[in-house]
């Protein structure tokens, strides 16, 4: 089994070379999971850099949820290594998760309590007392058009707010690095649109590290970085105009057919 | 493409102790906001022992002569004999409803909140099981409330104060069972099992109903079940501190067991080696 997961590693794509003055927000380095004997991820390498809003582009069952459930260690990384601003994840977790806010594919918000609560308890957790909670929900819920909904249970609200909220709680402790995964899945146009300006906003002005996994090609825009995840290998990365020029295709939907082979009529979308 | 370096990480901070304090009252907290908001969940808590003391020990009280046994230095009613037996059982029962809730926020994706955050795992599972027995000894305090305008109360109002640790103990005890116990149990349908194979026989085969002595009398070996189930010296050591005595071996016992079953949760809820990492899927 191990020779064989080197051998995976000596074939898969290298990860971008480790050079320049700004520190990698992710880092992830030959990593490779199994469920049972079902190889999940195979030897996955890419970076997330500060500032940079980078999508992690992959069908349903490449790898996506997995790889995120490593980096926030849900899982066990047995292979390999991710590091959060060059704290290993697996050896130093409390450092590399203070960095780090997530907002996960599931719905994780208690329905029971208000928006207000629930940050509290979100920012308890994180060592944040009340009276700071509070200070900080001010502003990360305005920024999120939500200070009229702050006394709201979650139950009573849509799903699109519902996201806002969970956004704004991954941002209240202030990370560095910010993981989200397929965020925008069952939500209307306009609040999907909402929610990418949201995320897209805090690049911007906060200078945080995003890595948004998703099968949706439309949220990609020419300056993002893109790393197209595929039957748990990392086919391509790249800046996603980088990608087309290499590819020599129009779109990020014809780049996508051609890196992996694959039909994506049920798959991707648009 | 943005170039980065992978060395040099920024010094780690820590976590001062101010810091796990919030935590752990955060997620005191949280348990005690969803208590509140539950208000069926408090009332069923309430109503179940007081059946048991209302209905059942009124119509056993003439029937079952209970002797002079420790802590008691005279004859006792029934009533009063399976008192602490209740405070155990109230505790029991919520030990499995939290169990049974962190089943929910698992399959709700609510436990991931928990487990994302930057603080030890073992730390914020103690939390949780803290707030979940602090959760029961209100409870039991309100279920005490009710029975002593039933005319039932220990020699001493000192006992309510007394039996306030043996409570925590017991109380964290059966909490990490349950939480040991949640781990195991994959989807909420299965819970059922728990209640058939955990709660009953663990309640049934126990001192909170009966004495071990008599159980003796009639059935040697299930009186051998008795002392072998760690609820009995949960109820021992109940009811021993509501007397302000110290029942030693209860005391071992219970604080044995609550080391025994919290680091099973902590292991089973480890992403490294958990049970549930086991099976295929995640320690969350």
């Amino acid at each position: 089994m191990l020779a064989q997961r080197e051998e995976t590693a000596a074939k898969a794509p290298e990860a971008p070379p480790a050079s320049g003055a700004a520190q990698a927000a992710l880092e992830v380095a030959g990593v490779t999971h199994f469920y049972g004997k079902r190889k999940a991820l195979d030897n996955v390498s890419f970076n997330v850099a500060p500032g940079t809003f980078t999508v992690l582009l992959g069908l349903n069952g490449a790898g996506k949820s997995t790889l995120f459930s490593l980096i926030t260690r849900l899982y066990v990384n047995r292979s390999g290594t991710i590091k959060i601003f060059g704290y290993n994840v697996a050896k130093q977790s409390g450092e590399a998760l203070r960095r780090l806010g997530v907002v996960f594919q599931a719905r994780t918000l208690d329905l029971e309590l208000t928006v207000t609560q629930n940050l509290i308890y979100h920012a308890a957790l994180h060592g944040i007392g009340p009276f700071e909670a509070k200070r900080r929900m001010a502003s990360v819920l305005a920024r999120a058009g939500l200070a009229d909904r702050a006394k709201e249970k979650v139950r009573n609200l849509s799903g699109g707010y519902i996201r806002r909220v969970e956004i704004a709680r991954a941002f209240l402790h202030h990370p560095q690095l910010l993981l989200l995964d397929e965020p925008t899945v069952g939500l209307d146009i306009k609040a999907r649109a909402d929610i990418i300006a949201q995320v897209r906003d805090l690049v911007a002005t906060e200078n945080i590290g995003v890595l948004w996994t998703t099968h949706l090609i439309d949220e990609i825009v020419p300056t993002d970085r893109v790393v197209i995840l595929h039957q748990g290998k990392v086919l391509d990365q790249g800046v996603a105009s980088d990608i087309l020029a290499r590819t020599g295709t129009p779109d990020m939907r014809s780049a996508f057919v051609k890196i992996t082979g694959s039909d994506i009529s049920e798959g991707v979308a648009p | 493409m943005t170039s980065v370096t992978t060395t040099q990480p920024a010094p780690a901070r820590g976590f001062t102790p101010t810091q796990y304090l919030i935590c752990m009252g955060g997620i005191v907290w949280r348990e005690a906001l969803r208590f509140v908001h539950q208000r069926g969940r408090f009332i069923s808590a309430l109503v179940r022992p007081l059946v048991w003391l209302f209905i059942f020990a009124a119509g056993f009280r003439s029937v079952l002569g209970v002797s002079i046994i420790p802590p008691y230095q005279t004859y006792i009613l029934y009533d009063v004999y399976i008192t602490p037996g209740l405070m155990a059982m109230i505790q029991l029962f919520n030990g499995m409803q939290s169990s049974l809730s962190m089943v929910y926020d698992r399959e709700t994706g609510n436990m991931r909140t928990l487990l994302v955050s930057p603080l030890p795992r073992w730390y914020l599972l103690s939390s949780k099981l803290l707030a979940g027995a602090a959760v029961s000894i209100l409870q039991v305090y309100a279920y005490l409330l009710i029975a002593y305008f039933w005319g039932i109360e220990p020699d001493s109002l000192w006992g309510y104060l007394a039996v306030l640790p043996a409570l925590m103990l017991s109380g964290l005890m059966l909490g990490a069972l349950g939480m040991a116990l949640s781990s195991m149990v994959r989807q909420l349908e299965n819970f059922a099992g728990v209640m058939n194979f955990v709660i009953f026989p663990m309640f049934f085969a126990s001192s909170a109903l009966y004495p071990i002595w008599k159980v003796q009398e009639g059935s040697p070996w299930l009186a051998t079940v008795c002392q072998l189930n760690p609820f009995t010296y949960a109820v021992e050591l109940i009811r021993f501190a509501l007397y302000l005595q110290v029942d030693w071996l209860s005391l071992a016992v219970v604080a044995g067991c609550l080391v025994v079953f919290l680091a099973a949760a902590i292991l089973a809820y480890d992403p490294a080696r958990g049970m549930l990492i086991r099976r295929g899927g995640a320690a969350e």
